[in-house]
Protein backbone atom coordinates (compact mmCIF):
# COMPACT_ATOMS: atom_id res chain seq x y z
CA UNK A 1 0.00 0.00 0.00
CA UNK A 2 2.88 2.42 0.65
CA UNK A 3 4.17 3.38 -2.78
CA UNK A 4 5.49 6.91 -3.15
CA UNK A 5 2.59 8.05 -5.32
CA UNK A 6 -0.08 7.22 -2.81
CA UNK A 7 -2.81 4.62 -2.90
CA UNK A 8 -6.51 4.15 -3.55
CA UNK A 9 -8.83 3.69 -0.58
CA UNK A 10 -11.50 1.02 -0.28
CA UNK A 11 -14.17 3.57 -1.20
CA UNK A 12 -12.24 4.60 -4.28
CA UNK A 13 -10.63 7.91 -3.19
CA UNK A 14 -7.18 8.61 -4.59
CA UNK A 15 -4.69 9.41 -1.84
CA UNK A 16 -1.66 11.41 -2.96
CA UNK A 17 1.99 11.54 -1.96
CA UNK A 18 3.44 12.48 1.42
CA UNK A 19 2.37 15.98 2.52
CA UNK A 20 3.88 16.04 5.97
CA UNK A 21 6.38 13.77 7.59
CA UNK A 22 7.39 13.58 11.21
CA UNK A 23 10.91 12.19 11.55
CA UNK A 24 12.05 10.82 14.91
CA UNK A 25 10.20 13.42 16.93
CA UNK A 26 11.07 13.59 20.61
CA UNK A 27 9.54 16.13 22.96
CA UNK A 28 10.68 16.64 26.54
CA UNK A 29 9.38 18.92 29.24
CA UNK A 30 12.25 19.00 31.72
CA UNK A 31 12.62 15.37 32.71
CA UNK A 32 9.27 14.27 31.35
CA UNK A 33 9.34 12.69 27.91
CA UNK A 34 5.98 13.45 26.29
CA UNK A 35 6.87 12.05 22.88
CA UNK A 36 9.59 9.48 22.34
CA UNK A 37 11.16 9.07 18.90
CA UNK A 38 8.00 8.95 16.79
CA UNK A 39 7.93 8.94 12.99
CA UNK A 40 4.95 8.86 10.70
CA UNK A 41 3.68 10.58 7.59
CA UNK A 42 0.48 12.23 6.46
CA UNK A 43 -0.47 11.85 2.82
CA UNK A 44 -2.32 14.30 0.69
CA UNK A 45 -6.08 13.86 0.80
CA UNK A 46 -6.24 11.30 3.57
CA UNK A 47 -7.86 11.32 6.96
CA UNK A 48 -5.12 10.40 9.38
CA UNK A 49 -5.99 9.67 12.97
CA UNK A 50 -3.74 9.75 16.00
CA UNK A 51 -5.23 7.70 18.80
CA UNK A 52 -4.17 6.48 22.19
CA UNK A 53 -5.26 6.39 25.82
CA UNK A 54 -5.28 9.59 27.91
CA UNK A 55 -1.82 11.00 28.44
CA UNK A 56 -0.35 9.16 25.48
CA UNK A 57 1.05 12.37 24.01
CA UNK A 58 -1.48 12.84 21.21
CA UNK A 59 -2.16 16.49 21.89
CA UNK A 60 1.54 17.16 22.28
CA UNK A 61 2.06 15.66 18.83
CA UNK A 62 -0.62 17.90 17.37
CA UNK A 63 1.01 20.89 19.05
CA UNK A 64 4.33 19.95 17.45
CA UNK A 65 2.69 19.78 14.03
CA UNK A 66 0.99 23.17 14.50
CA UNK A 67 4.10 24.83 15.93
CA UNK A 68 2.81 25.43 19.46
CA UNK A 69 5.61 23.15 20.69
CA UNK A 70 9.08 22.88 19.22
CA UNK A 71 10.33 19.28 19.27
CA UNK A 72 13.45 18.63 21.37
CA UNK A 73 14.74 16.30 18.68
CA UNK A 74 13.63 15.27 15.24
CA UNK A 75 12.44 17.00 12.13
CA UNK A 76 9.15 18.04 10.64
CA UNK A 77 9.06 17.79 6.86
CA UNK A 78 6.33 19.65 5.06
CA UNK A 79 5.67 19.67 1.32
CA UNK A 80 9.02 18.10 0.61
CA UNK A 81 11.28 20.33 2.67
CA UNK A 82 12.40 20.50 6.27
CA UNK A 83 10.48 23.01 8.33
CA UNK A 84 12.67 25.26 10.47
CA UNK A 85 11.50 26.02 14.04
CA UNK A 86 8.56 28.39 13.72
CA UNK A 87 6.04 30.28 15.76
CA UNK A 88 2.44 29.04 15.59
CA UNK A 89 1.24 31.97 13.50
CA UNK A 90 3.96 31.33 10.94
CA UNK A 91 2.94 27.68 10.70
CA UNK A 92 -0.66 28.82 10.24
CA UNK A 93 0.42 30.97 7.31
CA UNK A 94 1.93 27.87 5.66
CA UNK A 95 -1.54 26.38 5.44
CA UNK A 96 -1.85 24.44 8.69
CA UNK A 97 -5.18 25.15 10.40
CA UNK A 98 -6.32 23.61 13.65
CA UNK A 99 -9.03 23.34 16.24
CA UNK A 100 -8.54 22.94 19.96
CA UNK A 101 -9.63 20.31 22.44
CA UNK A 102 -11.13 22.91 24.76
CA UNK A 103 -12.53 25.17 22.04
CA UNK A 104 -10.62 28.38 21.49
CA UNK A 105 -12.99 30.84 19.89
CA UNK A 106 -13.28 34.61 20.09
CA UNK A 107 -16.23 34.61 22.47
CA UNK A 108 -17.08 38.28 22.19
CA UNK A 109 -17.28 38.26 18.42
CA UNK A 110 -20.08 37.05 16.15
CA UNK A 111 -19.92 33.70 14.37
CA UNK A 112 -19.35 35.52 11.11
CA UNK A 113 -16.44 37.55 12.50
CA UNK A 114 -14.93 34.43 14.05
CA UNK A 115 -14.98 32.61 10.74
CA UNK A 116 -13.64 35.72 9.00
CA UNK A 117 -10.54 35.60 11.19
CA UNK A 118 -9.85 32.25 9.53
CA UNK A 119 -9.13 34.23 6.36
CA UNK A 120 -6.32 36.21 7.99
CA UNK A 121 -3.72 33.94 6.45
CA UNK A 122 -4.96 35.07 3.04
CA UNK A 123 -4.60 38.74 3.84
CA UNK A 124 -2.23 40.48 1.46
CA UNK A 125 -3.23 44.12 1.54
CA UNK A 126 -1.17 46.30 3.87
CA UNK A 127 -2.46 47.79 7.08
CA UNK A 128 -2.52 51.24 5.51
CA UNK A 129 -4.69 50.12 2.62
CA UNK A 130 -7.02 48.42 5.08
CA UNK A 131 -7.26 51.47 7.26
CA UNK A 132 -8.34 53.46 4.21
CA UNK A 133 -10.61 50.63 2.95
CA UNK A 134 -8.90 51.06 -0.33
CA UNK A 135 -8.36 49.14 -3.58
CA UNK A 136 -6.97 45.73 -2.91
CA UNK A 137 -8.07 45.70 0.71
CA UNK A 138 -11.70 46.16 -0.32
CA UNK A 139 -11.55 43.52 -3.07
CA UNK A 140 -9.94 41.11 -0.63
CA UNK A 141 -12.56 41.73 2.02
CA UNK A 142 -15.32 40.97 -0.48
CA UNK A 143 -13.59 37.81 -1.74
CA UNK A 144 -12.97 36.66 1.84
CA UNK A 145 -16.57 37.28 2.74
CA UNK A 146 -17.73 35.15 -0.19
CA UNK A 147 -15.51 32.24 0.84
CA UNK A 148 -16.65 32.53 4.44
CA UNK A 149 -20.33 32.43 3.46
CA UNK A 150 -19.58 29.27 1.50
CA UNK A 151 -18.06 27.60 4.55
CA UNK A 152 -20.92 28.77 6.75
CA UNK A 153 -23.43 27.26 4.34
CA UNK A 154 -21.45 24.07 4.11
CA UNK A 155 -21.39 23.54 7.86
CA UNK A 156 -25.02 24.57 8.22
CA UNK A 157 -24.55 27.41 10.66
CA UNK A 158 -26.31 30.15 8.63
CA UNK A 159 -28.95 30.61 11.31
CA UNK A 160 -26.39 31.72 13.90
CA UNK A 161 -24.21 33.93 11.67
CA UNK A 162 -24.72 37.08 13.74
CA UNK A 163 -24.87 35.46 17.17
CA UNK A 164 -22.01 36.19 19.57
CA UNK A 165 -20.13 32.93 19.96
CA UNK A 166 -20.21 33.12 23.76
CA UNK A 167 -23.97 32.47 23.67
CA UNK A 168 -23.79 29.23 21.67
CA UNK A 169 -24.13 25.68 22.99
CA UNK A 170 -21.06 23.46 23.03
CA UNK A 171 -21.78 21.40 19.91
CA UNK A 172 -22.28 24.49 17.77
CA UNK A 173 -19.14 26.12 19.14
CA UNK A 174 -17.19 23.08 17.98
CA UNK A 175 -18.71 23.52 14.54
CA UNK A 176 -17.87 27.23 14.42
CA UNK A 177 -14.30 26.38 15.32
CA UNK A 178 -14.21 23.90 12.45
CA UNK A 179 -15.65 26.59 10.17
CA UNK A 180 -12.92 29.04 11.16
CA UNK A 181 -10.23 26.46 10.40
CA UNK A 182 -11.88 25.55 7.10
CA UNK A 183 -12.17 29.17 6.02
CA UNK A 184 -8.39 29.26 5.84
CA UNK A 185 -8.58 26.70 3.01
CA UNK A 186 -5.78 24.83 4.76
CA UNK A 187 -3.44 22.34 3.12
CA UNK A 188 -3.77 20.33 6.27
CA UNK A 189 -6.47 20.50 8.90
CA UNK A 190 -5.68 19.42 12.46
CA UNK A 191 -8.58 18.48 14.70
CA UNK A 192 -7.89 18.02 18.41
CA UNK A 193 -10.61 15.70 19.72
CA UNK A 194 -13.37 17.08 17.50
CA UNK A 195 -15.93 14.82 19.18
CA UNK A 196 -14.91 15.31 22.81
CA UNK A 197 -17.81 15.94 25.14
CA UNK A 198 -20.48 15.49 22.49
CA UNK A 199 -23.62 13.36 22.62
CA UNK A 200 -24.23 10.64 20.05
CA UNK A 201 -26.21 12.82 17.69
CA UNK A 202 -23.62 15.61 17.75
CA UNK A 203 -20.87 13.05 17.18
CA UNK A 204 -22.64 11.71 14.12
CA UNK A 205 -23.09 15.24 12.77
CA UNK A 206 -19.44 16.03 13.31
CA UNK A 207 -18.31 12.78 11.68
CA UNK A 208 -20.44 13.57 8.67
CA UNK A 209 -18.94 17.05 8.40
CA UNK A 210 -15.41 15.73 8.65
CA UNK A 211 -16.05 13.19 5.89
CA UNK A 212 -17.81 15.81 3.75
CA UNK A 213 -14.97 18.29 4.14
CA UNK A 214 -12.46 15.67 3.06
CA UNK A 215 -14.66 14.56 0.19
CA UNK A 216 -15.78 17.95 -1.07
CA UNK A 217 -12.57 19.98 -0.76
CA UNK A 218 -10.06 17.13 -0.74
CA UNK A 219 -8.67 18.56 2.51
CA UNK A 220 -6.01 16.50 4.25
CA UNK A 221 -7.13 15.94 7.83
CA UNK A 222 -5.19 14.79 10.86
CA UNK A 223 -7.33 14.20 13.90
CA UNK A 224 -6.91 13.10 17.47
CA UNK A 225 -9.50 11.03 19.19
CA UNK A 226 -9.63 8.56 21.99
CA UNK A 227 -13.01 7.11 21.04
CA UNK A 228 -11.86 4.08 19.02
CA UNK A 229 -15.21 3.50 17.33
CA UNK A 230 -15.37 6.96 15.77
CA UNK A 231 -11.81 6.77 14.52
CA UNK A 232 -12.17 3.38 12.89
CA UNK A 233 -15.12 4.57 10.81
CA UNK A 234 -13.57 7.87 9.80
CA UNK A 235 -9.94 7.42 9.09
CA UNK A 236 -7.87 5.99 6.30
CA UNK A 237 -4.80 5.32 8.42
CA UNK A 238 -4.21 5.41 12.14
CA UNK A 239 -1.19 6.08 14.35
CA UNK A 240 -1.53 4.60 17.82
CA UNK A 241 0.40 6.18 20.69
CA UNK A 242 0.87 5.02 24.25
CA UNK A 243 3.10 6.59 26.90
CA UNK A 244 4.68 8.82 24.26
CA UNK A 245 5.67 5.95 21.99
CA UNK A 246 4.24 4.77 18.71
CA UNK A 247 2.81 1.30 19.10
CA UNK A 248 0.92 0.91 15.88
CA UNK A 249 0.50 2.45 12.44
CA UNK A 250 -1.67 1.34 9.57
CA UNK A 251 -5.24 0.97 8.35
CA UNK A 252 -7.94 0.72 11.02
CA UNK A 253 -8.20 -3.03 10.43
CA UNK A 254 -4.48 -3.57 10.80
CA UNK A 255 -4.34 -1.48 13.93
CA UNK A 256 -7.30 -3.03 15.67
CA UNK A 257 -5.75 -6.48 15.42
CA UNK A 258 -2.37 -5.32 16.70
CA UNK A 259 -1.61 -6.98 20.04
CA UNK A 260 0.21 -3.92 21.46
CA UNK A 261 -2.78 -1.74 20.68
CA UNK A 262 -5.19 -4.15 22.29
CA UNK A 263 -2.97 -4.26 25.38
CA UNK A 264 -2.75 -0.49 25.58
CA UNK A 265 -6.49 -0.08 25.44
CA UNK A 266 -7.31 -2.95 27.74
CA UNK A 267 -4.58 -1.95 30.17
CA UNK A 268 -1.97 -4.69 30.39
CA UNK A 269 0.74 -3.95 32.97
CA UNK A 270 3.83 -2.34 31.44
CA UNK B 1 -32.23 74.64 49.83
CA UNK B 2 -34.36 71.99 48.11
CA UNK B 3 -35.50 74.69 45.78
CA UNK B 4 -31.89 75.46 44.92
CA UNK B 5 -31.14 71.81 44.14
CA UNK B 6 -34.26 70.54 42.44
CA UNK B 7 -36.11 73.47 40.94
CA UNK B 8 -33.98 76.52 40.33
CA UNK B 9 -31.36 74.88 38.05
CA UNK B 10 -34.04 73.55 35.74
CA UNK B 11 -35.89 76.82 35.78
CA UNK B 12 -32.63 78.54 34.79
CA UNK B 13 -32.16 76.09 31.92
CA UNK B 14 -35.63 76.83 30.56
CA UNK B 15 -35.32 80.55 31.11
CA UNK B 16 -32.09 80.85 29.10
CA UNK B 17 -32.06 78.08 26.48
CA UNK B 18 -29.27 79.78 24.53
CA UNK B 19 -27.00 79.60 27.57
CA UNK B 20 -27.98 75.96 28.11
CA UNK B 21 -26.96 75.23 24.52
CA UNK B 22 -23.63 76.93 25.11
CA UNK B 23 -23.04 74.73 28.16
CA UNK B 24 -24.05 71.59 26.28
CA UNK B 25 -21.76 72.48 23.38
CA UNK B 26 -18.77 72.98 25.63
CA UNK B 27 -19.55 69.71 27.38
CA UNK B 28 -19.70 67.98 24.02
CA UNK B 29 -16.27 69.29 23.02
CA UNK B 30 -14.59 67.92 26.14
CA UNK B 31 -16.74 64.81 25.98
CA UNK B 32 -15.57 63.82 22.55
CA UNK B 33 -11.95 64.22 23.61
CA UNK B 34 -12.57 62.03 26.67
CA UNK B 35 -14.22 59.47 24.39
CA UNK B 36 -11.29 59.48 22.00
CA UNK B 37 -8.72 58.97 24.70
CA UNK B 38 -10.84 56.28 26.38
CA UNK B 39 -10.85 54.49 23.02
CA UNK B 40 -7.06 54.39 23.18
CA UNK B 41 -7.30 52.61 26.54
CA UNK B 42 -9.97 50.20 25.32
CA UNK B 43 -8.00 49.19 22.22
CA UNK B 44 -4.90 48.31 24.17
CA UNK B 45 -6.89 46.59 26.89
CA UNK B 46 -8.89 44.50 24.44
CA UNK B 47 -5.92 43.29 22.48
CA UNK B 48 -3.56 42.61 25.37
CA UNK B 49 -5.41 42.89 28.71
CA UNK B 50 -3.05 45.68 29.62
CA UNK B 51 -4.38 48.74 31.36
CA UNK B 52 -2.18 51.35 29.75
CA UNK B 53 -1.23 53.77 32.47
CA UNK B 54 1.10 55.53 30.01
CA UNK B 55 -1.69 56.88 27.80
CA UNK B 56 -1.61 60.25 29.57
CA UNK B 57 2.10 60.79 29.21
CA UNK B 58 1.86 59.74 25.56
CA UNK B 59 -0.44 62.74 25.04
CA UNK B 60 2.16 65.03 26.62
CA UNK B 61 5.01 63.41 24.75
CA UNK B 62 3.25 63.70 21.38
CA UNK B 63 2.37 67.35 21.96
CA UNK B 64 5.87 68.21 23.19
CA UNK B 65 7.48 66.47 20.22
CA UNK B 66 5.25 68.36 17.80
CA UNK B 67 6.01 71.75 19.34
CA UNK B 68 9.68 70.89 19.86
CA UNK B 69 10.14 69.96 16.21
CA UNK B 70 8.44 73.16 15.11
CA UNK B 71 10.76 75.22 17.25
CA UNK B 72 13.67 73.58 15.44
CA UNK B 73 12.39 75.23 12.26
CA UNK B 74 10.55 72.33 10.65
CA UNK B 75 7.37 73.29 8.74
CA UNK B 76 4.23 72.62 10.76
CA UNK B 77 2.71 69.85 8.65
CA UNK B 78 6.02 68.04 8.35
CA UNK B 79 6.15 68.20 12.15
CA UNK B 80 2.86 66.30 12.33
CA UNK B 81 4.20 63.56 10.05
CA UNK B 82 7.48 63.37 11.94
CA UNK B 83 5.62 63.19 15.26
CA UNK B 84 3.54 60.30 13.90
CA UNK B 85 6.83 58.68 12.96
CA UNK B 86 8.12 59.19 16.50
CA UNK B 87 4.93 57.65 17.94
CA UNK B 88 5.38 54.65 15.63
CA UNK B 89 8.98 54.17 16.73
CA UNK B 90 7.80 54.48 20.33
CA UNK B 91 5.20 51.72 19.72
CA UNK B 92 7.85 49.44 18.21
CA UNK B 93 10.28 50.08 21.06
CA UNK B 94 7.64 49.53 23.74
CA UNK B 95 6.64 46.22 22.13
CA UNK B 96 10.24 45.03 21.75
CA UNK B 97 11.71 46.16 25.03
CA UNK B 98 8.80 46.05 27.45
CA UNK B 99 5.93 43.88 26.24
CA UNK B 100 7.64 41.04 24.40
CA UNK B 101 9.77 39.88 27.34
CA UNK B 102 6.67 40.02 29.56
CA UNK B 103 4.33 37.93 27.39
CA UNK B 104 2.31 35.56 29.54
CA UNK B 105 3.05 37.37 32.81
CA UNK B 106 0.13 38.28 35.10
CA UNK B 107 -1.82 41.41 34.10
CA UNK B 108 -0.62 43.32 37.13
CA UNK B 109 3.01 42.97 36.02
CA UNK B 110 2.17 44.43 32.62
CA UNK B 111 0.26 47.22 34.33
CA UNK B 112 3.32 47.98 36.43
CA UNK B 113 5.38 47.98 33.26
CA UNK B 114 3.19 50.74 31.81
CA UNK B 115 3.80 52.79 34.96
CA UNK B 116 7.49 52.25 34.23
CA UNK B 117 6.95 53.51 30.69
CA UNK B 118 5.19 56.58 32.12
CA UNK B 119 8.07 57.47 34.44
CA UNK B 120 10.57 56.86 31.67
CA UNK B 121 8.72 59.13 29.24
CA UNK B 122 8.42 61.88 31.85
CA UNK B 123 12.18 61.78 32.33
CA UNK B 124 12.94 61.56 28.62
CA UNK B 125 10.50 64.39 27.83
CA UNK B 126 12.12 66.66 30.40
CA UNK B 127 15.63 65.92 29.14
CA UNK B 128 14.75 66.60 25.51
CA UNK B 129 12.18 69.37 25.75
CA UNK B 130 12.75 70.86 29.18
CA UNK B 131 9.99 71.30 31.73
CA UNK B 132 8.61 74.63 30.56
CA UNK B 133 5.14 75.35 29.27
CA UNK B 134 4.91 75.65 25.51
CA UNK B 135 2.26 77.09 23.25
CA UNK B 136 0.53 74.75 20.82
CA UNK B 137 1.20 75.70 17.21
CA UNK B 138 -2.50 76.04 16.48
CA UNK B 139 -2.40 78.67 13.76
CA UNK B 140 0.64 77.19 12.07
CA UNK B 141 -1.28 73.93 11.63
CA UNK B 142 -4.04 75.86 9.88
CA UNK B 143 -6.55 75.33 12.65
CA UNK B 144 -9.01 78.27 12.57
CA UNK B 145 -9.05 80.39 15.72
CA UNK B 146 -11.99 82.73 15.23
CA UNK B 147 -15.55 82.17 16.36
CA UNK B 148 -19.04 82.05 14.98
CA UNK B 149 -21.88 83.70 16.84
CA UNK B 150 -25.33 82.22 16.47
CA UNK B 151 -28.48 83.69 17.89
CA UNK B 152 -30.87 80.91 18.83
CA UNK B 153 -33.99 81.88 20.84
CA UNK B 154 -32.91 85.49 20.50
CA UNK B 155 -29.87 84.78 22.70
CA UNK B 156 -26.19 84.22 22.06
CA UNK B 157 -24.31 81.03 21.19
CA UNK B 158 -20.59 81.38 20.58
CA UNK B 159 -18.91 78.54 18.76
CA UNK B 160 -15.11 78.71 18.77
CA UNK B 161 -13.76 77.55 15.41
CA UNK B 162 -11.11 75.60 17.28
CA UNK B 163 -13.82 73.67 19.12
CA UNK B 164 -15.70 72.98 15.91
CA UNK B 165 -12.50 71.63 14.34
CA UNK B 166 -11.85 69.45 17.38
CA UNK B 167 -15.35 67.99 17.28
CA UNK B 168 -15.17 67.31 13.53
CA UNK B 169 -11.70 65.78 13.58
CA UNK B 170 -12.33 63.68 16.70
CA UNK B 171 -15.66 62.44 15.33
CA UNK B 172 -14.05 61.45 12.04
CA UNK B 173 -11.26 59.67 13.88
CA UNK B 174 -13.71 57.76 16.06
CA UNK B 175 -15.77 56.71 13.04
CA UNK B 176 -12.65 55.68 11.14
CA UNK B 177 -11.46 53.58 14.11
CA UNK B 178 -14.83 51.86 14.41
CA UNK B 179 -14.86 51.05 10.70
CA UNK B 180 -11.29 49.77 10.89
CA UNK B 181 -12.07 47.52 13.83
CA UNK B 182 -15.30 46.13 12.44
CA UNK B 183 -14.80 45.83 8.71
CA UNK B 184 -11.16 45.00 8.11
CA UNK B 185 -9.18 41.83 8.71
CA UNK B 186 -6.58 43.66 10.77
CA UNK B 187 -9.35 45.12 12.92
CA UNK B 188 -10.76 41.66 13.47
CA UNK B 189 -7.29 40.45 14.39
CA UNK B 190 -7.10 43.15 17.09
CA UNK B 191 -10.44 42.15 18.57
CA UNK B 192 -9.63 38.45 18.23
CA UNK B 193 -6.34 38.69 20.07
CA UNK B 194 -8.06 40.09 23.16
CA UNK B 195 -10.47 37.17 23.26
CA UNK B 196 -8.10 34.22 22.97
CA UNK B 197 -4.35 34.24 22.41
CA UNK B 198 -4.04 30.56 21.45
CA UNK B 199 -6.83 30.74 18.93
CA UNK B 200 -5.42 33.95 17.52
CA UNK B 201 -2.04 32.29 16.96
CA UNK B 202 -3.72 29.34 15.28
CA UNK B 203 -5.32 31.54 12.63
CA UNK B 204 -2.04 33.25 11.86
CA UNK B 205 -2.27 36.42 13.96
CA UNK B 206 1.10 37.70 15.07
CA UNK B 207 0.97 39.02 18.61
CA UNK B 208 3.84 41.39 17.93
CA UNK B 209 2.31 43.02 14.85
CA UNK B 210 -1.02 43.62 16.56
CA UNK B 211 0.61 45.07 19.66
CA UNK B 212 2.72 47.49 17.67
CA UNK B 213 -0.39 48.46 15.76
CA UNK B 214 -2.58 49.17 18.81
CA UNK B 215 0.17 51.14 20.53
CA UNK B 216 0.64 53.15 17.37
CA UNK B 217 -3.10 53.84 17.21
CA UNK B 218 -2.91 54.92 20.86
CA UNK B 219 -0.05 57.20 19.75
CA UNK B 220 -2.15 58.75 16.98
CA UNK B 221 -4.96 59.33 19.47
CA UNK B 222 -2.45 60.85 21.86
CA UNK B 223 -1.26 63.29 19.18
CA UNK B 224 -4.78 64.40 18.23
CA UNK B 225 -5.85 64.88 21.86
CA UNK B 226 -2.52 66.57 22.56
CA UNK B 227 -3.10 69.13 19.81
CA UNK B 228 -6.73 69.73 20.76
CA UNK B 229 -6.21 70.02 24.50
CA UNK B 230 -2.87 71.78 24.11
CA UNK B 231 -4.53 74.46 21.99
CA UNK B 232 -6.90 75.22 24.88
CA UNK B 233 -4.67 74.76 27.89
CA UNK B 234 -1.07 75.04 26.66
CA UNK B 235 1.44 72.26 26.29
CA UNK B 236 2.93 71.06 29.55
CA UNK B 237 3.16 67.95 31.66
CA UNK B 238 -0.18 68.94 33.19
CA UNK B 239 -1.80 67.70 29.97
CA UNK B 240 -1.38 64.23 31.40
CA UNK B 241 -4.44 64.93 33.51
CA UNK B 242 -6.75 64.56 30.53
CA UNK B 243 -5.92 60.86 30.45
CA UNK B 244 -6.97 60.47 34.06
CA UNK B 245 -10.28 62.02 33.07
CA UNK B 246 -10.66 58.99 30.84
CA UNK B 247 -10.60 56.70 33.89
CA UNK B 248 -14.15 57.47 35.05
CA UNK B 249 -15.18 57.19 31.41
CA UNK B 250 -13.78 53.68 31.40
CA UNK B 251 -15.47 52.84 34.69
CA UNK B 252 -18.76 53.99 33.21
CA UNK B 253 -18.30 52.40 29.83
CA UNK B 254 -16.43 49.29 30.88
CA UNK B 255 -12.90 48.52 29.74
CA UNK B 256 -14.12 46.15 27.05
CA UNK B 257 -16.66 48.19 25.23
CA UNK B 258 -15.89 50.55 22.38
CA UNK B 259 -19.45 51.87 22.29
CA UNK B 260 -19.23 52.27 26.05
CA UNK B 261 -16.10 54.40 25.76
CA UNK B 262 -17.76 56.73 23.27
CA UNK B 263 -21.06 57.12 25.08
CA UNK B 264 -19.33 57.28 28.48
CA UNK B 265 -17.00 60.02 27.24
CA UNK B 266 -19.81 62.16 25.85
CA UNK B 267 -21.92 61.62 28.98
CA UNK B 268 -19.16 62.67 31.34
CA UNK B 269 -18.19 65.66 29.25
CA UNK B 270 -21.72 66.99 29.13
CA UNK B 271 -22.85 66.06 32.65
CA UNK B 272 -19.80 67.53 34.36
CA UNK B 273 -20.32 70.82 32.52
CA UNK B 274 -24.02 70.95 33.36
CA UNK B 275 -23.33 70.12 37.00
CA UNK B 276 -20.59 72.74 37.25
CA UNK B 277 -22.68 75.55 35.81
CA UNK B 278 -26.07 74.85 37.37
CA UNK B 279 -25.20 73.19 40.66
CA UNK B 280 -21.49 73.49 41.27
CA UNK B 281 -20.96 77.23 40.93
CA UNK B 282 -24.08 78.46 42.74
CA UNK B 283 -24.08 75.83 45.52
CA UNK B 284 -20.58 74.45 45.97
CA UNK B 285 -18.32 77.31 45.03
CA UNK B 286 -17.38 75.87 41.63
CA UNK B 287 -14.45 73.82 40.42
CA UNK B 288 -16.52 70.65 40.57
CA UNK B 289 -15.24 69.43 37.21
CA UNK B 290 -12.13 67.99 38.83
CA UNK B 291 -14.10 65.45 40.87
CA UNK B 292 -17.60 65.17 39.44
CA UNK B 293 -16.72 62.46 36.91
CA UNK B 294 -15.16 60.26 39.58
CA UNK B 295 -18.14 60.54 41.91
CA UNK B 296 -20.48 59.72 39.04
CA UNK B 297 -18.39 56.67 38.16
CA UNK B 298 -18.41 55.60 41.80
CA UNK B 299 -22.19 55.75 41.95
CA UNK B 300 -22.52 53.75 38.71
CA UNK B 301 -20.07 51.14 39.99
CA UNK B 302 -22.17 50.66 43.12
CA UNK B 303 -25.02 49.42 41.00
CA UNK B 304 -23.29 47.97 37.94
CA UNK B 305 -19.77 46.74 38.76
CA UNK B 306 -19.08 45.87 35.12
CA UNK B 307 -19.85 49.41 34.02
CA UNK B 308 -22.78 50.48 31.88
CA UNK B 309 -21.71 48.54 28.80
CA UNK B 310 -19.03 46.15 30.05
CA UNK B 311 -19.22 42.44 29.47
CA UNK B 312 -21.42 40.89 32.09
CA UNK B 313 -19.39 38.54 34.19
CA UNK B 314 -21.25 35.27 34.37
CA UNK B 315 -19.57 32.56 36.28
CA UNK B 316 -20.41 29.05 35.20
CA UNK B 317 -20.35 26.51 37.96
Amino acid sequence: MKDSDGYVTADGRQIGGVLMEMKNITLRFGGVVAIHDISFDIREGEIRAIIGPNGAGKSSMLNVISGFYTPSEGEVWYKGSKRPPMRPYEVARLGVARTFQNIALFEGMSVLDNVMTGRLTHMKAGIGAQALWWGRARDEEIANRRKVEEVIDFLEIQHIRKTPVGNLPYGLKKRVELARALAAEPSILLLDEPMAGMNVEEKEDMSRFILDVNDEFGTTIALIEHDMGVVMDLSDRVVVMDYGKKIGDGTPDEVINNQDVIDAYLGVAH
Amino acid sequence: MLNEIFIKPFADMVAAPDFLMQVLWEGLVSGILYALIALGFVLIFRSSRIFNFAQGIMVVFAALTLVGLYEMGVPAWICVLLTLGVMFVLAVVIERVVLRPLVGQPDIILFMATIGITLFLIGLGEIIFGGENEVMITEELGIPTGDTVLEPFGGLLILQHLDITVVVVATLLVIALLAFLNYTQMGRAIRALGDDHQAALSVGISLQTVWVLVWFIAGIIALVTGIAWGARAGVSFALEVIAYKALPVLMLGGLESITGAIIGGLMIGILEKLFEIYWGQPLLGGNTETWFAFVLALIVLLFRPQGLFGERIIERV
